[in-house]
């Protein structure tokens, strides 16, 4: 399942980032690693960010880069 | 002793660093605030040391200029005790930096920074526990209220005296293995990293310092590889992922067996988002919060504006008196300076003070990362990326401090694009323009429809800037820094700051051009100049006389109202302008080149050939929409 698809407030498991190498290491860098727990906060409207929680900080993370995110739901 | 405060982005260095060097750099409660490193001096146990705040990175291996910056400097033995400024509330994630800076095997302290925050949410920290795992000081502080620092350096000072090492954290046994074999190999390489972190840092894949490496040792890229695939056929993935998987590992192990966490207060500050990112409500707040801002810059500055300019009027109307009609040079100099110099006392600075008290109150809170957030789609329809709404919203009160918040952006293409857009945002100068010509004689509905036909402009030049630009990067990744209450200490002293940065370099330039002014009006050169400008303005339909103000409009956009009158021979425009003349002379005024002040900055931060882009931009722009304007105005009138 993409990051994108995920319910808001519902905890999922990063497992993969389907993607170029800068923006995994961006991702990593704010804690988004495989393994990591995060959970959807909030959209913006019209096609804006989602805001999501990574251990209890927030990062805002593009859509056309959350659908590229590889989640699974607990 | 050079002492070098390292750090991820927001954990509070730059304000740690001005508590003990004066403000000296810039701080915000966003990411990557400072860009460049600061040194200062300073006295602590009757020795004067080097602090150094060096640019905020999430590790060591980065690749943005401000994170290589960080990694040469610690790579080039140019510190002697390395400060670790962790944020407590955030102790895992900060930690998997501060074991790949154990790696590097300098002497070393912890800060344990926002101590409060930690204990709002519920956090608290085993000490003692940290310290013993880590093997070196670790110094409990709230850097923003000045509590711990002292304490922070003077075992930073002990430290770095008597060369105390930290712990070295070690890895798996597979990489252990791989490492001990690339230690042998790398024993001989002059460097100021030991063998271990070398090995460290070319397994991962680093190229400055694998280039460095593989000039002294033969062979040594080809050796490297096979390790590198060995790696990853075992784990499925680089040897840079598993090094760095693995620290996160330990570092959450740390974590885990130094924090108790108890139990949470929830208050209005973890609610504020569900409000201010509202998809409805976070819009309306984000309109109320700008117009409340504008109103208080314009509101004060007004207040404070009137007063001060009469001042400098009676001091020029009595210098008027004395020089008795004999109006020499020296007398033309004399009122040139005083208008240089109320220039910038009246009619910038009273501006320009709530202007950026304001401000700074704004980033403090953490404010403007949610802007970016909650603008993110509306600028990528203009090809834009969230973050550059904050040099534009900026630019509505005075260009110069919108070209300096560009720093804000990482990506080249980006800074440059927000910076000329952000010249065409109509400042506050050029606001009086627009309304001490169009609004006062033609209606506030028209001078309406000139801001609304700027924003239109500035849509269009962003399409087209996009395009001729291409955007590489892929979309926001940007951290929500918590919301915090700004101090009455950090406010000040950067508004402070930031206008001695006015004072001292844009004001001695208004100075020396309103005296330069002054000669040329003395010596009649204003005929030449009209001819300079001729083209120009009988392409516009505009009088001779316009060329002087325009001229001197790139000193101050003000004067390019001020001295329209001392050209034609009348305050009182409706008698020497024709409705359409005004209309196309104020959408003239409102793109054509930046003032001064700001083409200084952007050279400052963009450099000259950017400046000059940017010139040459605003010149067409300004002709081809004041041509636009004329043509509109004459159907109307």
């Amino acid at each position: 399942m993409q990051l994108l698809e995920s319910p808001i407030g519902k905890k999922v498991r990063i497992i993969d980032y389907k993607g170029g190498r800068r923006v995994s290491y961006k991702l990593r860098q704010l804690g988004l690693a495989p393994g990591r727990e995060v959970k959807v906060l909030r959209f913006a409207p019209l096609g804006g960010p989602i805001m999501v929680d990574v251990e209890g900080r927030s990062v805002a993370i593009g859509r056309g880069i959350a659908a590229r995110v590889q989640v699974e739901i607990e | 002793m050079r002492i070098g405060l390292i750090g991820q982005p927001n954990c509070g260095k730059s304000t740690l660093f001005n508590q003990v060097a004066g403000y000296k750099a810039e701080t915000g409660n966003f990411s990557g605030t400072t860009v460049t490193y600061t040194e200062s001096n300073v006295r602590l146990m009757g020795d004067v040391v080097d602090v150094v705040d060096l640019p905020g990175t999430y590790t060591l291996a980065g690749s943005n200029p401000a994170e290589r910056e960080v990694i040469k400097y610690l790579t080039s033995n140019a510190v002697d005790v390395v400060v670790n400024v962790l944020d407590a509330s955030n102790l895992a994630h900060g930690l998997s930096m501060t074991v790949e800076l154990l790696e590097l095997d300098l002497p070393m302290v912890v800060a344990l920074n926002m101590m409060d925050e930690a204990d709002r949410i519920g956090i608290s920290i085993d000490v003692k526990a940290l310290e013993e795992l880590l093997g070196l000081p670790v110094v409990p502080m709230i850097a923003s209220k000045g509590r711990g620092i002292q304490a922070l350096f003077v075992q930073a000072y002990h430290v770095g005296i008597k060369n105390r090492k930290p712990l070295q954290p070690s890895y798996s046994e597979e990489i252990e293995a791989v490492l001990d074999v690339l230690k042998d190999r790398l024993m001989n390489v002059e460097s100021h990293l030991n063998s271990r972190a070398l090995a460290i840092k070319v397994l991962e894949g680093d190229e400055e310092i694998l280039g460095d490496v593989s000039k002294q040792v033969q062979g040594i890229d080809a050796e490297i590889n096979t390790l590198q695939s060995a790696i990853r056929h075992q784990h499925g993935t680089s040897s840079e992922w598993v090094i760095d998987e693995e620290r996160s590992h330990l570092a959450d192990q740390i974590a885990k067996s130094v924090i108790k966490q108890g139990t949470r207060r929830i208050s209005l500050r973890d609610r504020l988002d569900d409000i201010l990112l509202h998809p409805f409500w976070g819009y309306i707040f984000l309109v109320i919060i700008l117009y409340l801002f504008f109103q208080l810059v314009y509101s004060v500055g007004g207040i404070i504006e009137a007063p001060l300019m009469a001042q400098f009027e009676r001091i020029e109307l009595w210098l008027g008196s004395i020089a008795s009609g004999e109006q020499g040079l020296f007398h033309q100099v004399i009122v040139g300076l005083i208008q240089g110099v109320s220039g910038g006392v009246a009619i910038v600075l009273p501006y320009l003070v709530p202007f950026l008290i304001g401000l700074g109150i704004l980033e403090d809170i953490g404010y403007l990362p949610r802007v970016a957030f909650l603008m993110d789609a509306l600028m990528h329809k203009l090809g834009l990326h969230g973050k550059s709404i904050v040099p534009f919203i900026l630019g509505f009160g005075c260009n110069v401090p919108a070209i300096m918040s560009t720093r804000i952006l990482e990506d080249k293409r980006e800074r440059f694009i927000s910076a000329a857009l952000s010249t065409l945002v109509p400042c506050a100068a050029r606001l009086a323009v627009v309304f001490g010509l169009v609004a006062y004689y033609l209606g506030p509905a028209l001078a309406l429809a000139i801001y609304l036909f700027d924003l239109f402009v500035i849509a269009l030049t962003a399409r087209i800037l996009s395009r001729l630009v291409p955007d590489t990067s892929p979309g926001l990744i940007l951290e929500m820094p918590v919301y915090r209450i700004p101090t009455v200490r950090t406010v000040v002293n950067k508004s402070w700051w930031r206008i001695r940065e006015f004072v001292v370099e844009a004001w001695p330039l208004l100075i020396v051009g309103s005296v330069i002014l002054a000669v040329m009006n003395y010596f009649n050169l204003a005929f030449y100049l009209n001819r300079l400008v001729n083209p120009l303005s009988w392409i516009l339909g505009l009088p001779n006389e316009v060329g002087l103000p325009l001229i001197f409009g790139v000193l101050r956009k003000e004067l390019s109202l001020v001295m329209l009158g001392q050209a034609l021979g009348s305050m009182e425009f409706s008698s020497v302008l024709t409705p359409t003349q005004m209309i196309t002379y104020a959408v003239f005024v409102v793109f054509y080149i930046p003032c001064l002040a700001t083409m200084v900055v952007i050279r400052k931060e963009l450099g000259w050939k950017v400046m000059w882009q940017i010139v040459a931009m605003t010149v067409i722009i300004a002709t081809i929409a004041s041509l636009l304007a004329r043509g509109i105005a004459e159907l109307i009138f």
